[in-house]
């Protein structure tokens, strides 16, 4: 089990990932990456520790995670690489011809530790409702995790899921809402108010929590509880407060830096900011 | 002619009821999905017996998609269902990221398929399902003939591993395929051998072209009727094989002429062997409420257009 500080230190190197990544392909989504590179951490190296060498597509007998908001995948690629799912340098082939890193998360290359293409928004709770009544069935009592944007759940396919999930007591379900507040044409506020999302998923009949997703303590506290409220009837949902493109100073809780990539300069200067802790790709 | 005999009217969504029955008792892994269309998809049966694999998923057909493709991880074998609407138009996003570009085993039933839905009128009338489909890479696309056959196909699908549409109806139409017949995917199947003109038929379309072709034979004219119950793969041997003798097609199916069989088969012959096309067919137009005879008559997709169809193709193979 990796201790807070070595979480910290594979966090960072992933932001660092992220920056190298989006910049070398010249193009990606860097803040919202930035912002759920603590979670997807805290979760696959301490969470799910899944087998990242007998990677199957079935998921059998293993927590299993599924992205929603695709475009974020540069996060999601690095923590698999770091964790042993494929050869760290494939990360430096972002979006490029050919690669199976795609611009947005696709099977059809066979990258091991992809179970579903997404990028398309709204379609992942649904599918991750889908996998995880596939668990129930077979018996299977590990969980599933599914990660979705807050701009995302304007997609009217999430409330649809939203509604089913409780009445269908998908009980071994953890759905996390990265809530940066910030979507591509501004903030989430003035593009299409979500109001109180917690009185929403309550009121459907979600287990809710909240927590800040760029506290890499209290993530590992918060998934550690919310783990241990599974199976009691209800499905799991939490609220992560996340700040995008968090630990670089100039793109912090900028929407600006939805999807676009850094200059070589603003490269540069984002990577002053990050310790190279575990060494670069 | 080789004689077909109608062992009984019966609409084609109830051999799919029958056959998810059987699946239910004998495939552990198959699961069956429905919004809200459990009797009018026939899957009562299957619901009553294995409740623990039947998802009733409400009005949410979207969302149904989903599921299904997520319960592919796990090895389950979804079977989704609603009418094709709601199966195709409705969720064609849904099913090409998460069904056709993951390469997800999800089975996409589709019931009340083109015209013949009858009285709803056109807001359910889907007569685009099929090019909709064969668009999609990894898809496979079925629409059988007739009761038995929808049965087999079902079944068929169940254990071939990968996206299939399987598009069938809602009236009763004539059960005329052996009730045991093993069902091929991408074999097309020669119901009639002749000479001076292919038919390639499919659905409802498969006895139209039958009835036609018997009519045809008394005035001295040998047809070959094919039933292509396979859109995607199609089955370019048999096709070429059929043209090659006949040197004139008549294409005939329930879907608008845009994206249908008539535009599969006729690409397949512009790229292999070009020679004289007619096509029975919607023609760009919307469904309207009627009986199910009504409409084929007024859609022109009945007996007298696959006549029709024949003599102005043979006409114009002898120009």
């Amino acid at each position: 089990m990796p201790t807070i500080e070595e979480l910290q230190r594979i966090s960072t190197q992933v932001r660092r990932d992220i920056i190298r990544m989006i910049n070398g392909a010249a193009s990606g989504h860097p803040g919202g990456s930035l912002g759920v590179a603590d979670f997807l951490t805290v979760l696959y190296f301490e969470i799910m520790r899944p087998d990242p060498v007998n990677f199957n597509m079935n998921g059998t007998n293993e927590d299993v995670f599924f992205l929603s908001n695709g475009h974020v995948c540069p996060a999601w690629y690095s923590v698999l690489a770091r964790y042993g799912f494929f050869p760290l340098p494939e990360l430096g082939s972002l979006r490029k011809l050919g690669s199976r890193l795609q611009g947005h998360p696709s099977i059809f290359e066979k990258l091991p530790g992809i179970r579903m293409a997404s990028g398309s928004l709204g379609q992942g709770l649904s599918v991750s409702i889908g996998a995880a009544i596939a668990k129930k069935m077979n018996g299977d009592s590990h969980l599933v995790f599914t990660l979705c944007g807050d701009g995302e759940l304007e997609e009217g396919q999430n409330w649809e899921a939203m509604m089913f999930a409780p009445a269908k007591k998908v009980d071994n379900l953890i759905a996390i809402v990265d809530y940066n507040g910030k979507q591509i044409d501004g903030p989430v506020e003035e593009v299409m108010p979500l109001g109180s999302l917690r009185a929403k998923f309550e009121a459907f009949g979600w287990e809710v929590t909240e927590m800040n997703g760029n506290n890499i303590p209290e993530v590992l506290s918060v998934l550690n509880t919310v783990k241990s409220e599974t199976g009691k009837g209800k499905p799991n949902m939490i609220i992560m407060h996340t700040c995008m493109g968090y630990g670089i100073d100039f793109m912090m809780d900028k929407h600006e830096w939805h999807g676009v990539p850094p200059t070589y300069e603003q490269a540069a200067k984002a990577l002053l900011q990050l310790q190279e802790t575990l060494g670069d790709y | 002619m080789k004689e077909y005999t109608n062992s009984g009217s019966k609409d084609t969504r109830s051999g799919f009821g029958e056959a998810m029955h059987e699946l239910g008792k004998t495939n552990p892994d198959v699961v069956a999905l429905c919004a809200d269309l459990t009797p009018s998809m026939k899957l009562d049966a299957f619901a009553r017996d294995f409740p623990d694999r039947f998802i009733e998923v409400g009005i949410a057909e979207a969302n149904m998609i989903c599921i299904a493709a997520g319960l592919t991880i796990g090895g389950k074998i979804p079977f989704t269902g609603t009418f094709a609407n709601f199966s195709t138009a409705r969720v064609y996003d849904q099913i090409r990221q998460s069904v056709a570009y993951s390469n997800k085993n999800v089975k996409i039933c589709a019931s009340h398929a083109g015209i013949t839905l009858g009285e709803d009128g056109a807001t359910h009338q889907n007569m685009e399902d099929l090019g909709m489909m064969k668009m999609l890479q990894n898809m496979t696309v079925i629409n059988p003939c007739d009761f038995n056959q929808t049965k087999a196909a079902t079944l068929a699908i169940a254990k071939y591993v990968g996206p299939v549409y399987l598009r069938f109806g809602r009236p009763k139409v004539p059960n005329f395929t052996p009730p045991d017949q093993q069902f091929e995917i991408g074999k097309a199947l020669v119901l009639n051998e002749g000479t001076d003109v292919s038919i390639f038929a499919t659905g409802h379309l498969v006895w139209k072209a039958l009835e036609a072709c018997r009519i045809l034979g008394e005035e001295g004219i040998s047809s070959e009727v094919i039933n292509i119950h396979t859109i995607k793969p199609l089955d370019d041997e048999a096709i070429l094989a059929s043209v090659r003798k006949t040197g004139c097609v008549v294409t005939a199916e329930e879907h608008e002429r845009n994206g249908g069989l008539g535009d599969s088969i006729a690409q397949l012959l512009a790229r292999k062997y070009p020679l004289p096309v007619e096509m029975v067919a919607v023609d760009d137009s919307f469904g309207e409420s009627g009986t199910p005879e009504e409409l084929m008559k007024k859609f022109g997709l009945d007996t007298p257009d696959v006549i029709r169809a024949v003599k102005a193709v043979m006409a114009r193979k002898k120009s």
